[in-house]
């Protein structure tokens, strides 16, 4: 097989002839059109280029690409191209490339951004997704509010699927966590009361640590991660293939339809989960103390209920109400902001996890400095 | 041109589980054909294809390429055959979070040594000839729908491929882009010898660029016609073809109880 060459003769009358032989192929490394520049800078003024090309054996996609570099370069250099000496069957794919000229205003250019032009950009989209999260909550009340009335439409089926996505569907990951929990917390407390001969106050720190904090925050994040991420690719998903848009045009508001089934389904099974995981960790702490501790059934079982007070539990359910509205709030947020591709349904995911967790976080800040004040 | 096949499809049945959709197609496709394959939607064009590009495997007989059984190859031998295919799917199936000139680079990228900017070029190129010129660095969302399909149909094109498979290329163009797009192919086929095998409705494309064509038909299960469309029109007495062929037209029937000849021209 002849390789691709490309010969240029300088024939009368300012005449380039453009000779090319061999096959013109991709899977050969193809001659570039930059030589001609050379020929154009170098002699006496070429005004025109033709071709001759009976040498040439085979060609693809490689050669149309040299010719349409060429015509480029002859363009800029206002020397006429003659076609003629090319296979018929080229000239005709080269046709049909410039047979629908180049929209006017369609190309981008690869223009360059200052870093000033940057940062700025970047704080006009902090200030956006503020206000988009304001508006999203806005939304979400007013469409809680048109519940409450009766008017928001959602299917109830939607409803009792999503429900059990995020109870029954939960318990086997919130068991394991909060037992471990339970039984860590009991670990490390046994170390240190033990050099003072009060094991016993395992039972208070496991069961206070538990109720009114540990049981909530740990439910709470692995519901981020496992629903609120869940909620996101779902409705993110719906938003890149148009569903959403559908559900408009339908009539149907998507935050009534969507977001607002999922917000009551977190919100009503978080308490209820958290309830379950403070059992679970008092279980854990309890399996230390007893097996571990030697200390006796009831003893532990005692201490418990005098040191978990009824104050505890509310706070404890409190804390899970609000972390489950806070994932819902994330992941469905994040779901509908999403973008038209697979990389933004991955994107919407990690948000709607790392905005969970945070807010969860600043939660429980805001709600431990508010029980500091009341005194509870 | 001697005819030489290229791909003998062979007592091909295509079921989904138990539900058997097609029983018994064999046709073959020669080297150079701009070969349609028609029929009534829902009928089993796409899973047709799915077949010949090797996404489904056969729940009965054989698909060749050349004299390779297809399905019988091992996967190794398979991915390579698949490699000399370009593709365009119905729904488009360009990758969303790629520019349209990265959807017809990436297999460029992957089979070819070429330098990027040679790769850029040649996307570019690829762009054009589809009408797309300029549109390089959008994102699929952001072009409409049959700017979509012309993407589909530049990225099947990218490693200039023995054989191209187009589901419903023209569906959603406007008459004259579809017109351009007809022209396109029998370019490719002209020029570079490029098989083509066509799934599509377009009554004036099927007459335009088809010189060979498989009808199936839904209700019988089966073929019911093969051959090239004009001659079918003049020939072809099964009422299903007629009234597909003639957009209704015709007004054939068929009559209950009856099961009308097929007719297989050569
Ligand atoms: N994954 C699947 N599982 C089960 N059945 C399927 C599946 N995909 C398609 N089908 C069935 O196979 C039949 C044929 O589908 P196919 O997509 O091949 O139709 P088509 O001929 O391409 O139609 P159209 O012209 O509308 O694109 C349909 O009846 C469809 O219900
Ligand atoms: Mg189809």
């Amino acid at each position: 097989m002849a390789l691709p060459e490309l010969h240029l003769e300088k024939t009368a009358d300012r005449n380039l002839r453009i000779v090319l032989t061999g096959e013109w192929t991709l899977a050969n490394s193809l001659p570039s059109a930059q030589a001609l520049e050379a020929v154009f800078s170098a002699g006496p003024e070429i005004t025109r280029a033709d071709f001759e090309a009976s040498g040439l054996t085979g060609w693809d996609s490689g050669l149309l690409t040299f010719l349409i570099s060429v015509m480029e370069l002859c363009a800029r250099r206002n020397v006429a191209v003659i076609r003629d000496g090319l296979p018929s069957g080229v000239n005709r794919l080269l046709a049909l490339a410039t047979a629908v000229p180049e929209r006017q205003g369609a190309r981008r250019g690869g223009a360059h951004v200052s870093f000033l032009e940057r940062i700025g950009s970047a704080a006009i989209d902090l200030w956006r997704s503020l206000l988009e999260m304001v508006a999203f909550i806005g939304e979400a009340f007013t469409s809680l509010v048109r519940l409450l009335t009766g008017k928001a439409r959602f299917r109830p089926s939607d409803l009792i699927l999503t429900l059990q996505e995020c109870s029954v569907d939960a318990l086997p990951i919130v068991s394991l966590i909060s037992l471990l929990v339970g039984l860590i917390l009991a670990f490390i407390g046994a170390i240190q009361l033990k050099l003072f001969g009060a094991q016993i106050y395992v039972a208070d720190l496991v069961g206070i640590g538990m109720v009114r904090a540990m049981g909530a925050i740990m439910t709470g994040i692995i519901m981020a991660g496992r629903t609120g991420a869940a909620f996101a690719a779902r409705i993110g998903t719906m938003q890149v293939n148009e569903e959403i848009d559908a559900l408009k045009t339908t009539g149907v508001s998507p935050t009534d339809f969507l977001v607002l089934p999922r917000i009551l389904a977190l919100s009503i099974m978080m308490p209820l989960l958290t309830i379950y995981a403070d059992l679970m960790g008092i279980f854990g702490g309890f399996i230390v103390g007893v097996f571990g501790l030697d200390l006796s059934v009831a003893e532990y079982y005692q201490e418990t209920i005098k040191a978990v007070g009824l104050t505890n539990v509310w706070i404890g359910l409190f804390s899970g109400f609000v972390y489950g509205i806070l994932v819902a709030i994330a992941g469905c947020m994040r779901g509908m902001q999403c973008g038209r591709s697979a990389s933004a349904v991955g994107d919407a995911t990690t948000s709607a996890v790392v905005t969970s967790i945070v807010s969860i976080v600043v939660a429980t800040a805001v709600i431990t400095v508010l029980c500091n004040i009341m005194g509870i | 041109m001697a005819k030489e096949p290229h791909i003998i499809v062979q007592d091909l049945t295509m079921a989904y589980g138990s539900y058997v959709l097609q029983r018994d197609l064999t046709f073959t496709v020669n080297h150079g054909d701009v070969f349609i394959i028609m029929g009534g939607s829902g009928c089993g064009k796409s899973t047709l294809m799915r077949h010949l590009i090797g996404l489904k495997a056969p729940a009965k007989g054989a698909v060749f390429y050349g004299d390779v059984n297809f399905w019988g190859a091992e996967p190794v031998e398979r991915d390579r055959m698949m490699r000399h295919f370009g593709v365009m799917y119905q729904s488009g199936a360009l990758w969303s979070s790629l520019t349209l000139a990265e959807n017809v680079a990436l297999s460029l990228e992957l089979y070819t040594t070429l330098k990027p900017a040679q790769i850029r070029e040649i996307a570019s190129l690829k762009l054009s000839l589809v009408g797309l010129a300029g549109f390089e660095d959008y994102y699929p969302s952001e072009i409409s729908g049959g700017m979509k399909k012309r993407v589909g149909i530049a990225r099947a094109m990218a490693l200039d491929p023995e054989i191209l498979f187009f589901d419903e290329p023209s569906a959603g163009l406007d008459p004259v882009s579809a017109r351009l797009l007809d022209d396109l192919i029998l370019e490719l086929k002209e020029s570079l010898g490029t098989t083509v095998v066509v799934v599509t409705h377009e009554l004036a494309s099927i007459f335009a660029i088809g010189n060979n064509s498989v009808f199936i038909d839904a209700a019988e299960k089966t073929m019911i016609a093969t051959g090239h469309p004009k001659r079918l029109l003049e020939e072809c007495a099964h009422p299903t073809v007629r009234n597909f062929l003639t957009r209704g037209e015709a007004r054939a029937e068929v009559k209950a109880g009856e099961r009308p000849t097929p007719c297989f021209l050569a």
